[in-house]
């Protein structure tokens, strides 16, 4: 947990259903956010690492992966980090729940 | 720290002791690893030096494993260290300077050598083996000063000895003992055709020929043979077979006999000492050939592991000359025997020779010149005395015009450089030092390892047959492969398991069968969505979680983020009314690009996934379903309503079937085309179900492709009337939702399951047609329009669709 952080409050629980991607705008950054099967939330910036782009939000979500929706590609949402044999990594936030209210650091994790 | 773990030595770090290490690294990690090699080198792949010398590879080309590997693998590596003895008793390795290690298991590699000759004048300077890096270098050193070299033995070897040292820019001559050349491997004609090929490259022969001595003085100047005559030779190759390198076993009073004497097992006579490679005698015969030490090197290392292992049975063993444009194979049996039926194909034009031997219609051996394309499945048919039938024939022989000539590239003339996987850009060379690097053994790992055959699977049988090419003998079709990497089970277990066990949610499935990875992957829960929804129709309830981008969002995704939207046109066939209420969401939506698609529909390009459902809602148009594993497009040509030549209502029908079926799952996306006469102007041939009217009613087809895998339709029956022709649709619909494979389309589905059975159960059984017809009216009962579906449905459309924006920020 980062001390000190802005936590920008960014949605309701219920908005962010189990193994489904939200995509959040918040100051200008684009954000998707998943809920894994274990109730955990994980922010990761909404830009394929891959050399083509494109968005990460609707992914299929599986334990604490995802598979990017364009090319397949295996990214641990913890870390960021591509799977082999794929490399790369894509910014991850601090997110939060609070009550029934969901936060995110704009400070990378 | 207590080290726990076993110390496992190896005396020689070549080919055989270090394909057993990693053998070993891949099963346990309870043995802590030190290897003894007597060569300054790393690991080797002394196959390649044939290439080397040929120049068309250089040393670290051939590097099998680095330095940085045995240090990655935690292995203890000596180089050049000469062992001197093995103290079973003690279980002590002691080298020539002085070095002892303790063992608890030791593994003798010390492979083989060149066999020297027993002549006169066998020392002298330039007389040389073939067998390791330092063979090699002697030659190429030679041919910078040297004119002349004569290599002795026509065998593997020796050609390749010939022919390196030709391309080095010297007189050659091979001299041999018999009358034809590789005597071992080849038969009559085959010989004698790569002589006159060898002779074309510029190689001399010197057949029939008994070497009695090596003359000269400081260095040698040539060969005396039995008959008197000489040869001229500045640089003598012997390449008249290998010596298994025994001193150190026999030192220790191992049991040895041409070579160390191992059982089943590969255990010596020495406990805890085995032994592995071309050093070793195996149920009496040592193997000189690389295939065989790789299923020796599983036996040794499933038994350390403490897996079970059925021992070895020794090898098949087979022969690549590897000299570029020459191209000669032999497996098996290759002599003639009376009770042989022979097979032989020999064409001088082309310079090729095939000859397949059958026993009892088996197919027993080999022998293939010229033209080696089939080399790996007949050895694949040698080893497993495969029956011989009109298909492998047809493969083998090639049967002139048919769709057999149409062959896929053969793995072992590719070039290095050539793309093999052409959606991610993987070459040849990188799926080959993958295997080699990593050990790889099916199609699966190459796919993880380099993400060949990951996109469109198109490559997936070169990339099967450049792993069959590279692994040679050790290549096994038999290995078990699951749907995914998350199970071993295969789909038609996994669909039983469904029924039988009444499983009803994908994590149900993951859990009762052992799901390696508790939620699947991208690969398994798509497949086991469908399977579910295809078993219980009524009662599965759909997990989009579970469903790809395109088919949770009902629309295509590309490339930007933005998505691709379709509204169904039946058939093709829309109004101006509907033209408009397109142009104006266009107009409305900035869509980016209106395209007419392949299948006469239109692309809407660029819709952004928030604005989605109004989209559709002001569209108010079923959706085309262009995103799903459904019926896409009924395709139609213009037929008899307007068409001069039509004899049957194209459009009408295309219309009825598109209306009927649409909305359900299928394996994969399914494609139809309707034709109002034999013109096929629709193309009725590349769809997975193309129907052709004529004059008395409908010819159907099945399994066509235009897509990664073209292949033209067959043709199925023909009906006289529409009813007839709607039900057999449905009932072809229905057996490839129950028999298909997850995204397996029907070009390959027809292919596997074969025409005539699929005839067998939609046209010639009544009965079972009637009841697959009953199982789509009801499955079709179920479905309803998603875009439709989700306008009404707040919940979704909110969290789907609409994009977070906090107002406070």
């Amino acid at each position: 947990m980062i001390k000190n952080a802005e936590w920008l409050v960014v949605g309701h629980s219920k908005d962010f259903p189990i193994r489904i991607g939200r995509t959040i705008h918040i100051k200008g950054a684009e954000i998707a956010v998943f809920r894994t099967s274990e109730n955990e939330l994980y922010a990761v910036e909404n830009i394929n690492p891959h050399p083509k782009r494109g968005p990460l939000t609707e992914a299929i979500v599986s334990g604490h992966y995802i598979y990017d929706p364009l090319y397949d590609w295996k990214i641990d949402l913890k870390t960021g980090i591509v799977q082999e044999p794929d490399h790369g990594q894509v910014k991850t936030f601090a997110v939060c729940e609070e009550g029934e209210e969901v936060k995110v650091s704009l400070e990378t994790v | 720290m207590i080290n726990s773990k076993q110390k496992l030595v190896v005396i020689g770090n070549g080919m055989a002791g270090i394909n057993t290490v990693e053998q070993i690294l891949k099963l346990t990690d309870k043995y802590e690893i030190t290897v003894l090699g007597n060569e300054p080198h790393p690991n080797y792949n002394r196959i390649m030096l044939s290439y080397v010398l040929e120049g068309s590879k250089t040393i670290d080309d051939i590097i099998l494993n680095d330095l940085q590997w045995y240090a990655d693998q935690g292995i203890t590596l000596y180089t050049g260290k000469m062992v001197k003895s093995i103290d079973g008793e003690n279980k002590k390795i002691h080298t020539e300077d002085g070095l002892e290690i303790d063992y608890d298991v030791a593994l003798v590699a010390t492979g083989s050598q060149s066999f020297i000759l027993p002549i006169p004048g066998k020392e002298l300077p330039g007389v040389i083996g073939f067998r390791d890096i330092a063979d090699c270098s002697a030659m190429l050193e030679a041919a910078k000063t040297f004119k002349k070299a004569a290599v002795i033995g026509g065998g593997l070897l020796g050609l390749e000895a010939a022919k390196g040292l030709v391309n080095l820019g010297m007189d050659v001559t091979v001299v041999h003992l018999m009358e034809d050349l590789m005597e071992r491997q080849l038969d009559r004609e085959a010989s004698a055709m790569l002589k006159a090929e060898l002779e074309r490259q510029g190689i001399k022969f010197a057949m029939q020929m008994q070497t009695s001595e090596v003359y000269g003085q400081d260095r040698v100047q040539g060969l005396r043979f039995s008959d008197g005559s000489e040869l001229e030779a500045d640089l003598v190759v012997m390449a008249v077979g290998i010596k298994p390198n025994i001193q150190v076993a026999v030192q220790c009073g191992m049991e040895t006999n041409r070579g160390i004497v191992v059982d089943d097992l590969m255990r010596t006579s020495v406990p805890d000492v085995y032994a592995v490679g071309e050093c070793v005698e195996h149920r009496g015969i040592c193997y000189g050939l690389v295939a065989p030490l790789f299923e020796q090197g599983s036996v040794i290392a499933k038994h350390l592991a403490g897996a079970e292992t059925e021992g070895y049975m020794g090898s098949v063993v087979s022969t690549k000359l590897k000299i570029s444009g020459v191209d000669v194979f032999s497996a098996g049996e290759f002599i003639t025997q009376p009770e042989h039926t022979v097979i032989v194909a020999k064409d001088e034009w082309k310079r090729t020779y095939k000859k397949v031997l059958l026993r009892e219609n088996k197919i027993v051996g080999t022998v293939l010149f010229g033209d080696v394309s089939e080399s790996a499945s007949l050895q694949k048919y040698v080893r497993q005395q495969t029956q011989m039938t009109d298909e492998i024939y047809g493969q083998i022989m090639g049967t002139g015009c048919s769709n057999h000539g149409a062959k896929t590239l053969s793995a072992e003339t590719m070039a290095d450089d050539e793309i093999v996987c052409g959606c991610n850009g993987v070459t040849k060379k990188a799926i080959v030092d993958a295997i080699n690097d990593n050990g790889l053994t099916t199609v699966d790992e190459i796919k993880a390892c380099t993400g060949a055959t990951r996109s469109c699977g198109g490559c997936k049988p070169v990339v099967e047959q450049i792993l069959q090419y590279v692994l040679g003998d050790s290549f096994k079709t038999s290995a078990k492969q699951g749907i995914c990497g998350c199970t071993s089970l295969s789909r038609d277990e996994i669909v039983e398991a469904i029924k039988t066990k009444g499983l009803t949610t994908t994590r149900e499935v993951m859990n009762v069968l052992g799901w390696h990875n508790d939620e699947g992957c991208s690969k398994c829960r798509p497949a086991l969505n469908y399977y579910l929804g295809m078993i219980n129709p009524d009662t599965y309830e759909n997990e989009g979680d579970s469903r790809f981008v395109n088919e949770r969002l009902h629309a295509n995704i590309q490339k930007d983020g933005t998505f691709t939207v379709v509204p169904r046109m039946y058939g093709g066939v829309t109004t101006p009314e509907d033209l408009k209420k397109i142009a104006d969401v266009s107009l409305k939506y900035n869509v980016k690009v209106v395209k007419v698609t392949g299948g006469q529909r239109l692309d809407l390009i660029g819709v952004r996934k928030e604005d989605l459902p109004k989209v559709w809602e002001e569209l108010d148009m079923p959706s085309g379903y262009a995103y799903a594993k459904s019926l896409r497009t009924v395709k139609t040509c213009v037929g008899s309503q307007f068409c001069r030549f039509g004899t049957q209502d194209s459009m009408g029908m295309g219309e009825v079937l598109e209306r009927k079926f649409e909305r359900l799952d299928f394996p994969a996306k399914f494609k139809l085309a309707v034709n109002g006469c034999p013109r096929n102007c629709a193309e009725s041939c590349t769809k997975d179900i193309g129907i052709v009217g004529n004059d008395g009613g409908w010819e159907i087809f099945i399994g066509g492709n235009g897509g990664i895998k073209a292949r033209l339709a067959d043709s199925l029956c023909k009906v006289k009337t529409d009813a007839e022709l709607i039900d057999i649709v449905g009932a072809v619909m229905q057996f490839y939702r129950e028999t298909g494979q997850y995204l397996e389309r029907t070009s390959e589905w027809v292919e596997r399951i074969g025409l005539e059975e699929i005839q067998k159960a939609v046209v010639q059984d009544t009965d079972h047609r009637q009841a697959l017809v009953e199982r789509i009216e009801f499955a079709l009962q179920q479905v309803e329009d998603p875009w439709k579906k989700i306008i009404n449905d707040e919940d979704t459309r909110k969290n789907l669709f609409e994009v977070v924006t906090p107002s406070i920020v």
